[in-house]
């Protein structure tokens, strides 16, 4: 639809005296015109402001008002609706690898720490004893070698090689993540009854992740125990950590203590700090 | 013979005024995200002419310390950005606006004459239909920059759901990069379209408000 009286080609306005004379039909209507216009768009724009605080005063969830919160969820829902196991984070020749890898943060590896008496604690699904896994238990699993980017959500990004064994190796080895006691032997079939989430501890329960199972079982998402071919360091989480490329580094647990498997989202150090849960990729 | 003519049509309207706070809050949400790895800067070697940002200014607007609140921020407001172009675009394609935004052939030659004209090297504007050969290209360019930062966003939301993406800019060091200069363009773009406005005038403001211009019509061309 055009309206009646368009604008036709004209020479540039530029110095043009546009006063249109007082007290004449066409002035009246400009400025009624302008005088409707500007309230609405006023209106409009203090609706506006005051909208946002709303939004801004609601109460807290997880460190940021609830509507956000929504939001953050919303979006992570819809990213898990469009996940899909067989996309794979890029991988990079292990000769970009970083030679030293930068550490950031260090909740959860400030207590003593025996790594001949350490145990990798898993609760299973089903319920039940927890089950104990020392490092050879891990390292009896096919190691997987693979250099990917490490990406921290403050911003920046590096290149690391990691090697350790598939998470989704593991519970093939070891069906604790279903409720029938079924291994997940094809990621792309798991078993029906495979708990939706993974919470992953530290020993000194300092430091906590949650993780959908889509990632656990991603076969990129590693029980890491080498950096650049070496045993991981105290500072990068020594004896055993969590590395998916799948997410930022916040979910890459270093030190990891306990493993229990879950029906709803588990507590998550950086989603409580207002941040967003699933923080995927 | 002066005439009201009807300039911009109410949803365009609409969608300028609802995209100015929404891409300023964007700017600003992704202001407090930069800070916490505040790493871009103009110049080479060990040699920077502009580090992006100083201190000071972080410290003068409060920007430091809000990487989670600005991401929620801008986790949300992504989608009115992405919504409020998305329809504006659609807009224009079925109501025939942009038929006077697209560039033509002439919009080169008349954006170099505009040029002159402002800069004071040139006695008369080119003629416009609506929006002269620099404006045409102008607003072109900055819609193709709002896909921009939607597809550069994507690709640092989410690089490995839509790693094509990523590999296509790239990578994702690149996207970011490329993501953050796209903002500083918005800047740059809003400077200008502020002193051209201001330059052009109330009946020019004005019709971005009420829609109307006051134009010098010529008597043949008035509808009775």
């Amino acid at each position: 639809m055009q309206p009646d009286n368009q604008i036709p080609p004209h020479p540039s306005p530029d110095g043009q005296d546009l006063t249109l004379p007082p007290g004449s039909p066409q002035q009246q209507e400009a400025a009624r015109r302008t005088r409707r216009s500007f309230i609405v768009g006023g209106l409009a724009a203090l609706g506006g402001v005051l909208g946002w605080r709303y939004l801004l005063q609601r109460p807290y969830a997880d460190g940021t008002p609830q509507p956000f919160r929504r939001v953050l969820d919303a979006n992570g829902r819809l990213s898990s609706a469009y996940f899909r196991e067989t996309r794979l984070a890029r991988e990079f020749p292990k000769s970009q690898a970083v030679k030293q890898v930068r550490t950031n943060g260090s909740a959860g590896l400030e207590s003593e720490i025996d790594l001949a008496a350490w145990r990798m604690v898993v609760q299973p699904y089903r319920g039940g004893k927890a089950q104990e896994f020392t490092l050879a238990d891990i390292k009896a699993l096919p190691r997987v070698e693979m250099t990917t980017e490490l990406k921290c959500i403050e911003g920046w990004s590096i290149v690391v090689n990691w090697a350790g064994a598939r998470f989704a190796d593991f519970l093939a080895k070891y069906p604790l993540a279903s409720r029938s006691g079924q291994p997940v032997k094809d990621i792309a079939n798991p078993p029906s009854d495979l708990a939706p989430y993974v919470s992953v501890v530290t020993p000194d329960e300092e430091y906590y992740v949650g993780l959908d199972m889509h990632s656990v079982i991603h076969p990129q998402t590693l029980l890491c125990y080498e950096i650049n071919n070496q045993p991981l360091s105290i500072a990068h989480g020594a004896p055993l950590r969590l590395v998916t490329p799948l997410k930022y580094g916040i979910k890459h647990l270093k030190r990891i203590g306990t493993i229990s498997f879950a029906d709803e989202r588990p507590a998550d150090y950086w989603a409580e700090q207002g941040y967003d849960w699933d923080s995927g990729h | 013979m002066k005439q009201l003519v009807e300039k911009h049509p109410l949803a365009i309207r609409w969608f300028h005024w609802l995209n100015f706070p929404v891409l300023a809050l964007m700017i600003w949400s992704g202001l407090w995200i930069y800070w916490a790895n505040d790493v871009y800067r103009l110049g080479w070697g060990n040699t920077t002419l502009f580090k992006f940002f100083p201190q000071s200014f972080y410290q003068a607007f409060h920007l430091d310390h809000k990487l989670a609140q600005g991401m929620s921020w801008h986790f949300l407001l992504m989608w009115v950005f992405f919504l409020n172009g998305l329809l504006y675009v659609l807009y224009t394609f079925f109501s025939g606006e942009w038929r006077y935004l697209l560039p033509n052939r002439d919009s080169f030659r008349e954006a170099g004459q505009v040029l002159l004209h402002d800069l004071g090297l040139r006695k008369t504007a080119p003629p416009v239909r609506k929006y002269n050969g620099a404006q045409r290209i102008a607003y072109t360019a900055v819609i193709l920059m709002g896909l921009g930062s939607l597809l550069t966003g994507l690709a640092i939301y989410k690089p490995v759901q839509f790693g094509w993406l990523t590999r296509l800019l790239g990578g994702y060091e690149a996207a970011r990069i490329e993501h953050f200069v796209l903002t500083i363009g918005y800047v740059l773009f809003f400077v200008v379209h502020v002193a051209q406005v201001v330059r052009a005038g109330w009946n020019n403001f004005r019709s971005m408000v009420a829609g109307f211009e006051v134009a010098e019509v010529p008597v043949n061309e008035v509808k009775k």
